[in-house]
């Protein structure tokens, strides 16, 4: 993909973003930001792809800085995927279950 | 279209999840499912990923799974585990991990096909993806990627040291803040620079690294000046930013998923952040600086010999001003948070209503120490969703309200920012609690809030305050109450 054409991407996704979201009950703050950064985990792709950078046959996945750094990057990726949906699931259990007891 | 293939449609799919997720997060009735939804995106993404990395591009899988099982896992148990009152720090902290898993990427890029430790000229040639962008914007993107990634990890430690109170709240000023800001910050980019365009091989590496401990230093100087109060915007805006990181790494490796998807954290964190200010009514520059509140600028400010006719209440008196209460408003504030009162809180409000009482509950946008803050407080404790009112539909309703109880929260029911155009806080709204017949003013004691001012409130005739930690006397006041 072009440069260009990325830019494009980019600008055009912050103005869709600004129309999706512009108006938050403050009810969910919280959990919009907390979703919102689990979303950003998204950079997972970008870390898996970095297991491209594998060492050479037979030796360690220590023993290449970029396999060292790529495996960090997945496993903090990781971190913030796994943890902020599910976080974020907890918070608006507590919203919705509340609605049913009503 | 010769580059066209399937796992790039499905990278499309997902993007359209993350796009209809995020709208539904924005609406109170879908909101669970619209997390859902960008979960099943993220899942899809990171499946096609694993299946079809792109062509040519063969995948360690011990390193996979090294990373995904370890991160995957320590997510998990970080979800589980955490209680509702340490939610803030939760989310600052996973937000610094997506910044500092994007700085990962960046510098794995780096090291792996710049440095050349991987020889990948052969499948990058015959890669869709692969070097593509190659030089100048490459170089760019990998420099910014490692800034905003390694600002963001940094920030949002410094931001969950606050918010767990290892950190003091109040703004650290360290001595020549200013010029360190600005050296860490031109020093990077002229070191990222530099490794850009300049230097080659090993020295570019050292300059990767420097650009990287500048970055890091920046988002440790630049959150310290923050107070604790101020924190509902640092932690969206280090929300903006980890999305701004993702963009970026997208720039890096060349894919329009993580383009989307980071620019869209990046506007919703923004948008967060910019109503935040708004309603502490300064700006985001004035909050960014920092030195706002604490100890550090209580120069004229309050301590409780400042305050003459202060009236107290204890238990039991408070109670019998309840009972004859028949609508009553709880204005929860970051005392709430800390004292764990919320569940209290909700009991009496429970006990009130038994009693043909009316009962709501007032929230401050800024209230607490992150967006939306009470609000997650209020639920886990199951206060109903209709007795949660914003400032803008229950100011009115304060002159005709009997009682206003004030479990935790100074500032933002501070009449001085509507009364005295000289206070610092002029001007920011406020909940005009002073309105109300009586208030009840549960605090420890008569100490300023993060503002460092004084608040004349406590001296109105129709407040009482109530001294002691807000669960104990809220606790004391409701046997009272069932008692009598």
């Amino acid at each position: 993909m072009t440069f260009l054409l990325m830019l494009f991407v980019f600008v055009l996704a912050i103005f869709a973003g600004n129309e999706l979201i512009s108006k938050v009950p403050p009810t969910l703050h919280t959990p919009l930001m907390s979703g919102a950064n689990a979303i950003s985990g998204i950079t997972i792709v970008g870390a898996l792809m970095c297991a491209q950078f594998a060492p050479d046959e037979g030796e360690s996945v220590f023993s290449n800085t970029a396999s060292i750094l790529g495996v960090l990057a997945i496993a903090f990726a990781m971190v913030n995927v796994i943890g902020g949906f599910m976080v974020t699931d907890r918070m608006l259990a507590m919203f919705s279950s509340k609605k049913k007891k009503k | 279209m010769e580059n066209f293939s399937f796992a790039q449609l499905l990278y499309l799919v997902a993007t359209a999840l993350f796009i209809m997720g995020i709208k539904k997060l924005s609406k109170v009735k879908t909101a669970r499912s619209g997390n859902a939804l960008a979960a099943v995106g993220m899942g899809l993404a990171i499946v096609i990923t694993l299946v079809a990395p792109g062509l040519g591009i063969k995948l360690n899988w011990p390193m996979v799974a090294m990373g995904c099982l370890g991160g995957g896992l320590l997510g998990l148990i970080m979800a589980k585990r955490v209680e509702m009152t340490g939610m803030p720090e939760l989310v600052a902290l996973l937000n610094g991990f997506g910044g500092l898993a994007s700085t990962f990427v960046a510098l794995s890029e780096f090291w792996g096909r710049y440095l050349g430790q991987t020889d990948l000229t052969a499948t990058a040639a015959s890669s869709d993806e692969g070097l593509l962008l190659g030089g100048a914007v490459w170089a760019v993107a990998i420099v910014l990627s490692v800034l905003v990634g390694t600002v963001t990890f940094t920030g949002s430690l410094m931001a969950m040291g606050k918010l767990s109170g290892r950190l003091s709240g109040n703004p650290i000023l360290l001595p020549g803040r200013h010029l360190i800001v600005a050296i860490v910050l031109f020093g990077g980019l002229y070191m990222g620079y530099l490794a850009g365009f300049s230097e080659v091989g090993d020295s570019a590496m050292y300059m990767i690294l420097g650009l990287t401990a500048c970055a890091a230093i920046f988002g440790v100087v630049s959150v310290l000046p923050i107070g604790g109060a101020d924190m509902p915007v640092v932690v969206s805006l280090l929300n903006s930013y980890s999305g701004i990181a993702a963009a970026m790494a997208g720039f890096v490796i060349g894919n329009s998923l993580l383009i989307v998807a980071g620019a869209l954290v990046g506007a919703s964190g923004m948008i967060l952040t910019v109503i935040m200010c708004k309603a502490m009514n300064r700006s985001l520059g004035n909050v960014l600086v920092g030195g706002f509140g604490g100890d550090a600028v209580a120069v004229g400010g309050a301590d409780a010999a400042d305050y003459e006719g202060v009236k107290s209440a204890g238990p039991e008196e408070a109670a019998m001003i309840l009972e004859a209460a028949t609508s009553v408003i709880f204005v929860p504030g970051y005392g709430m948070a800390v004292a764990q009162a919320q569940h209290v809180v909700k009991e009496l409000g429970e006990e009130l209503e038994a009693r043909g009482c009316k009962v709501s509950y007032a929230i401050h946008p800024v209230a607490g120490r992150m967006p939306g803050h009470m609000n997650v407080l209020l639920a886990e404790s199951d206060v109903p969703y209709e007795q949660l009112f914003e400032l803008e539909r229950i100011n009115g309703e304060f002159k005709t309200t009997d009682v206003t109880v004030i479990v935790g929260a100074n500032d933002v029911v501070n009449p001085e920012a509507i009364e005295n155009p000289a206070s610092p806080i002029a001007g920011m709204p406020i909940l005009n609690t002073h309105e109300s017949g009586t208030v009840l003013m549960i605090k420890r004691s008569l100490s300023p809030g993060y503002a460092g001012i004084k608040n004349p409130l406590f001296e109105r005739d129709n407040c009482y305050m109530c001294f002691g930690d807000g669960k104990a006397f809220i606790q004391e006041m409701l046997i009272e109450l069932k008692e009598g």
